[in-house]
């Protein structure tokens, strides 16, 4: 029977004379991510927004809603329209109230025995009943109408199964009895681009929904090393970057051809040295896409001492080549909670499947922990960086991933 | 995409066009339920008859000794689930190898968890497991032998005569299960002169449709159903037969090679596996893990300092199609069967096996092998 979904978002709020471009971008947002669910008419009044829909696309609506960065709560709603001022509510209109607050409950509660509350809002202090009556009258009307043997209905008023919401704003009355939680942050593009570098692993996604999180708009670069990596674990990542695009968007990801690379630094720098010398390789790559993308920075899912190359030296080493700053949302994180993100966004069953990324092919037995600036730099000259870097990129495969 | 050569037939074959059409025939005509009473159902269950017949003719027993079962994995879950359900007042006890297929490795450790003491026989260097411990293990309460006829990933024949020989000379009670899946249309298996209880075999290992196999169940000996409902297959496979599946095994038993006392091993597919052999020896990156006189159709190697995985996905992408060990076990890291015959680890990273079917042609070993040593030489790192 829900009509609308209420829509909050909070720290839009905020933002100073600014804050309707952030709305605005929710706003975009949410059209782009339901667009192909139909036409909808989305309204705005005092910090929410309103998404007017038929009963039967609420709940996937809701779903798809509910994964955008900046909104913090949205909840399947229906109105009371009063077509006057809440002022001027009646006892015929209270009446009409009860029943349709009567005929919610009994339409989406369908689970006896349970306990319910009552929650009022007056956001418009016109509207003539106090929230603590109207919460009781209203209470009163369910419980009266619905309490029986069949179904065992108490009002409980600490820790209710249900809360049931009304908030009255001008000339509207919405109910409701669920709030879902959104990402919260900031919308996606209101902080600008940037490239995730996203190799199949746990933690890169995790990453990149942080990014998303912080208003970034991704797009993503994978090293692709075949016959090394296999053409399971590009698949993989492109599956990851489907997840990612559930909450930003469609995702450009570039996926240069790494294999030369990997060969010449395995046949021509120390065995120790690969992997940092690997990952400058990566950075310098990353840099050259990016700008030519219009994107700001990159975005890495490196976690301080995770592995070897993860070390202050190892981040100094990478920042080395980097002209673009190279985010790092997870530098504090400890691997169990990115794997506890990783599983509620949606993209640790595709990490873990067990196909080898560039990363894992060519491990050194000691890589070096704490590789000195200098030495690397030196260890590098062994290799033709431009040409190297101009073969990798000619081959590059570019996806539009939603 | 270049030419496709696929040398995995032992992981799975390609159903041929004939195999195909009789399947289809069978479904388009031959659709009703083999055990209806009208002459639809009798026009059915006539294809059942014929293939049950060919296929004892092959294995030297009679037709009604053969269970349809849907496959390898089901014939030898329902052979040792089905004798140690029903025999279990003679003991506790089984016996396998270190190198079964995983529809038997993987069951043997789950009895094991379920009470059961396991055995499980050592195999030499050449992927033969060590008859002369066999004896020593055998004991008064040893309910089941089970071992297979040829190894899926090294291709090694094991002696299935002498084993069953010294089993019923120490427990004449005692079953013996062989699995022989990799076996069939391969070498030739006499079941009745192997003095073998039980047998599986697959029909997708050479050119039929998945999800058609057969267990052999010597007659006189008792076997507890895995499943119950309308009492086909003897009551010990129940469920509407397969019947279009059936038809196209019984087409593809037609078309490979016959096996029989003066012609053993299938001479065609071993001539080819020579020729690969010897190409194969002359790369001085490769070492053959498979023994001398294994099965005609499967050859495992070494490359030295390359991953198999990596010269997997090379070869893929000039329309070569190969596996590092078996398909069921490519998911994990190395094989265990490798392992157990004392390969060492760097030999088992660098595994890989080819296996061939009867239409692979001279021209395809010359280009797989020009190809093998063209990513020998891009992949090898200094």
């Amino acid at each position: 029977m829900y009509n609308l979904i209420i829509i909050r978002y909070g720290e839009i709020n905020l933002k100073g004379d600014n804050k309707h471009d952030f709305i605005g971008q929710l706003i975009k947002n949410i059209d782009h991510a339901i667009a192909d669910l139909g036409d909808f008419e989305i309204t705005t009044v005092y910090g929410r927004i309103f998404l007017h829909a038929e009963s039967s696309v609420i709940e996937e609506l809701l779903r798809r809603i509910v994964k955008l960065p900046g909104i913090v709560s949205a909840s399947p709603a229906v109105d009371f329209k009063l077509n006057k001022a809440v002022s001027d509510f009646s006892d015929e209109d209270y009446k009409k109230l009860k029943e349709k607050a009567l005929k919610l409950f009994k339409t989406e509660v369908k689970n006896y025995p349970c306990s319910f509350k009552v929650e009022t809002n007056r956001a418009d202090k016109s509207f003539p009943i106090k929230s603590p009556k109207l919460n009781a009258e209203i209470g009163s009307a369910i419980l009266t109408n619905i309490e029986s043997e069949e179904k065992a209905l108490q009002v409980d008023v600490h820790n209710p199964d249900h809360l049931f919401e009304i908030e009255i704003t001008r000339g509207k009355i919405y109910l409701f009895l669920r709030r879902e939680s959104g990402p919260g942050g900031l919308p996606v593009k209101s902080s600008g681009q940037a490239l995730l570098m996203l190799s199949g692993g746990i933690d890169s996604p995790v990453a990149g929904w942080y990014a998303l999180k912080r208003g970034l708009k991704i797009g993503a670069v994978y090293f692709h090393s075949p016959p090394y990596t296999s053409e399971r674990a590009k698949e993989k990542v492109k599956e990851l970057a489907k997840v990612l695009s559930q909450y930003g968007g469609e995702i450009k990801v570039q996926i240069p051809y790494f294999t030369e690379i990997q060969q010449q630094i395995v046949k021509k720098c120390p065995e120790k040295y690969t992997i940092t010398i690997m990952r400058r390789m990566m950075v310098r790559i990353a840099n050259h896409l990016a700008e030519n993308n219009g994107q700001k920075a990159l975005i890495t899912g490196e976690s301080l001492g995770q592995v070897a190359s993860q070390t202050l030296e190892g981040i100094q080493a990478t920042d080395d080549v980097s002209t673009l700053p190279i985010l790092r949302p997870l530098i504090t994180a400890d691997k169990n909670e990115i794997i506890k993100l990783a599983k509620k966004i949606g993209s640790y069953e595709i990490s873990i499947r067990p196909y080898e990324d560039c990363c894992t092919v060519f491990i050194p037995e000691e890589p070096v922990t704490k590789p000195i600036l200098k030495i690397v730099r030196a260890k590098e000259e062994a290799l033709k960086i431009e040409s190297l870097i101009e073969n990798s990129l000619e081959k590059m495969e570019i996806l539009n991933l939603k | 995409m270049p030419k496709e050569i696929y040398l995995d037939n032992a992981a799975t074959s390609k159903v041929s066009a004939s195999v195909i059409e009789a399947l289809s025939k069978a479904m388009q005509n031959n659709y009703a339920n083999p055990s209806s009473l009208h002459s639809k159902g009798l026009a059915a269950e006539k294809i059942l008859k014929k293939c049950r017949a060919n296929l004892a003719e092959r294995l030297k027993i009679k037709a009604e000794e053969i269970i349809f079962t849907s496959g390898g994995t089901e014939s030898n879950n329902l052979a040792l689930r089905g004798i140690i359900n029903q025999h279990s007042q003679r003991g506790k006890h089984l016996i396998t190898s270190q190198i079964e297929h995983s529809s038997v490795y993987e069951l043997m450790l789950q009895l094991e968890d379920e009470g059961w003491e396991v055995d499980y026989l050592e195999v030499n260097k050449k992927g033969i497991v060590k008859i002369n411990d066999l004896k020593n293990l055998i004991r008064e309460d040893t309910v089941l032998v089970s071992i297979m006829h040829v190894n899926n990933e090294l291709g090694s024949i094991q002696p299935i005569k002498k084993i069953s020989e010294i089993i019923k000379q120490n427990n004449p009670l005692t079953f013996f299960h062989v699995d022989g899946v990799q076996a069939f249309g391969k070498i030739f298996a006499d079941l009745t002169e192997l003095k073998v209880d039980l047998y599986s075999i697959s029909g997708h290992k050479f050119h039929a449709p998945k999800g058609i196999g057969a267990l052999f169940l010597k007659k006189g000996i008792a076997l507890k159903p895995l499943f119950y409902g309308g009492g086909q297959e003897r009551a010990l496979r129940p469920g509407t037969e397969n019947t279009a599946a059936i038809a196209g095994l019984n087409r593809a038993l037609a078309e490979i090679t016959a096996l029989n006392k003066d012609n053993p091993f299938n001479a065609k597919l071993n001539k080819k596996k020579n020729y690969f052999l010897k190409k194969l020896k002359t790369i001085k990156e490769i070492k053959i893990n498979s023994p001398k006189n294994s099965a005609p159709h499967i050859i495992n190697f070494s490359l030295k300092n390359i991953k198999g995985e990596t010269m997997v996905h090379a070869l893929a992408e000039e329309g070569i199609y190969l596996s590092t060990s078996s398909a069921c076990t490519s998911k994990n890291k190395y094989s265990r069967v490798l392992k157990a015959c004392g390969f060492s680890e760097q030999r088992n990273q660098g595994a890989l096996r080819i296996s061939l079917s009867e239409q692979i042609k001279q021209s395809d070993i010359d280009k797989v092998i020009s190809k093998i040593k063209e990513k020998i030489d891009f992949l090898k790192i200094i």
